[in-house]
């Protein structure tokens, strides 16, 4: 393994770290769900994929629907738009279905994400079939950029600060801020919390709106890069699972960095042994599980 | 004081958890200033009856007034805002929040509740533990976090159930001396207390509760004369 040349490490690093962003995102937003909601996000794929596509409609779809051809909906624009779509839409299927199993088994919320991540695919796929569509980069990010020891699209290295700065602002919201601490005291006894004063009903219902809200930013991100189809979220989903089980549920700041560390791990695992590049994350699930069941940054209850 | 208003009226107050009726009509009144204990052996409904005013229950009948407010059909957080701070038996001591964090993260509920640098003057053990995790404090530092971070919400009316329990006796003794100060700045208290003999020289009425009913209303100068009485609802 040490006849490889290292601009191909690197280069395969940094397509691990590009997918790594995606996964502390993804998983940030599971995590803030569970704590709050106590549900395993099922949905959180499809919501994903929903931005994606919104972002897609809203360039090329938009405006002939409407009637105006020349109306678009630039990657900007659906930065910004897309999520907020995404979090509204969740946060009406919280208020009207998922807050009425708060008070049973966690595999009753499990069941009906999964429910409606599958009416959710299917509906796109109705819509839209099963081939991918394409996206470009905004003109301003087309183009390759010299890191050094490669070339690399211009696109993915924004996407790398953007989500790392994601990333760390949520970090920063749920550690160090006020919002930040009634979230955490929800999380852990958020009966005792509406005793003293906060609307924690309202609260829940923001956090399942900002954890996939991070989904549909992600959604977005994703949409220049991977094919956009309604599978794309389902796909991405089976590792983000794995992700969130090797990191636990536990902790916002422990999903970035597992996230991160995995995407990190897949990378370079296609330059060592590329045969084990698409099972080497569940490997390691299967390890934590064994050695560290509550997960590398969960608590043990 | 006898004449002041109202600041908790509870009348008939039925509670349930799940399919257990706990509360079978209570009845107390506490008036601005007043420091009243509810008393009674082990399992009887005191801890209920202060979930109950909170709405912590499931579900509850009758009425609760605060501060001239109905609040039975209420949800806790309204009732919370309407000037409740309550320090539950468990202290409720958020363990993955600092102890700064704990003392700061209540939401305002009145005018006039203490600065940190007041809560540090009536806890001075509070004050070199901000930066602890709230679940590593002792607990005599998380009985007085409780206390102290429901003083800075400006909450006129405390519900405070088994402040001393499983506490060193000099712990007590600065909670005591802190019940007293309180009382002092006006504050409205209801207490709900297993030591008897904490509780006597504190309050200025007792209601002794048995089977989710109040049965016994004393006031302090009468203690002495109904010694016996006292004794053997308590089953002391």
């Amino acid at each position: 393994m040490f006849d490889i040349p290292l601009p191909a490490v690197l280069a395969q690093v940094t397509i691990g770290l590009i997918n790594g962003c995606f996964y502390a995102m993804l998983s940030m937003g599971l995590a803030i769900i569970f704590g709050l909601l106590n549900i395993i996000n099922f949905t959180h794929g499809a919501q994903f994929m929903m931005a994606a596509f919104i972002t897609w409609i809203g360039l090329n779809q938009l405006g002939p629907w409407l009637g105006f051809p020349e109306l678009q909906l630039g990657f900007w624009a659906s930065l910004v738009v897309a999520p907020l779509i995404v979090a509204a839409v969740g946060m009406g299927l919280e208020r009207l279905l998922l807050r009425r199993l708060a008070h049973l088994d966690h595999l009753y919320g499990l069941l009906l994400t999964f429910g409606v991540a599958l009416v959710t695919e299917g509906a796109f796929r109705h819509g839209f079939g099963v081939s991918g569509q394409g996206y470009d980069p905004p003109e301003m990010l087309q183009g390759p950029i010299d890191i050094g020891f490669m070339m690399l699209p211009r696109y993915r290295l924004f996407v790398v600060v953007a989500s790392l700065a994601i990333c760390l602002a949520t970090i920063w919201l749920f550690e160090r801020t006020r919002l930040g601490a009634y979230l955490r005291a929800g999380t852990e006894n958020p009966r005792l919390l509406q005793a003293f004063g906060i609307n924690v009903p309202v609260m829940i219902t923001l956090a399942y709106g900002f954890g996939v809200g991070l989904a549909g930013l992600a959604g977005v991100l994703a949409a220049p890069i991977m094919q956009i189809t309604p599978l794309m979220g389902g796909n991405l989903l089976n590792i983000i699972f794995a992700v969130v089980v090797i990191g636990g549920l536990g902790s916002i700041s422990g999903a970035m960095v597992t996230g991160l560390g995995l995407g990190l791990i897949e990378g370079i695992t296609k330059v060592v042994y590329p045969e084990a590049s698409t099972v080497v994350v569940f490997v390691i699930m299967a390890l934590a599980l064994l050695l560290r069941p509550a997960g590398l940054f969960g608590r043990e209850t | 004081m006898a004449d002041a208003p109202f600041m908790l009226e509870v009348a008939g107050l039925n509670a349930w958890y799940a399919e257990s009726h706990i509360l079978h009509g209570v009845d107390f009144h506490v008036r601005e200033g007043e420091c009243v204990t509810l008393l009674g052996r082990n399992g009887v409904g005191r801890t209920t009856t202060l979930k109950a005013i909170l709405g912590l229950t499931g579900r509850r009948t009758g009425s609760v007034k605060v501060r001239g407010h109905e609040t039975i059909g209420l949800p806790p957080h309204r009732i919370a805002r309407l000037g409740v701070g309550y320090c539950p038996e468990e202290r409720g001591i958020y363990a993955t929040l600092t102890a700064q964090e704990n003392l700061t993260l209540l939401p305002k509920v009145g005018p006039g509740g203490f600065s940190a640098a007041e809560v540090f003057a009536l806890f001075p053990n509070l004050r070199e533990r901000g930066a602890s995790l709230g679940g590593r404090l002792s607990g005599g530092e998380q009985q007085m976090l409780a206390l102290g971070r429901i003083l800075m919400t400006g909450a006129p009316l405390l519900l405070l159930d088994e402040i001393t329990e499983g506490l060193a006796p000099v712990i007590v003794e600065a909670l005591g001396q802190a019940i007293v100060a309180l009382k002092a700045r006006g504050f409205t208290m209801v207490l709900v207390e297993q030591n008897f003999h904490f509780a006597r020289h504190l309050a200025d009425r007792h209601y002794v509760i048995d089977h989710g009913q109040v049965v016994a209303e004393i006031a302090r100068d009468e203690i002495a004369g109904r010694e016996a009485e006292v004794n053997r609802l308590l089953g002391l």
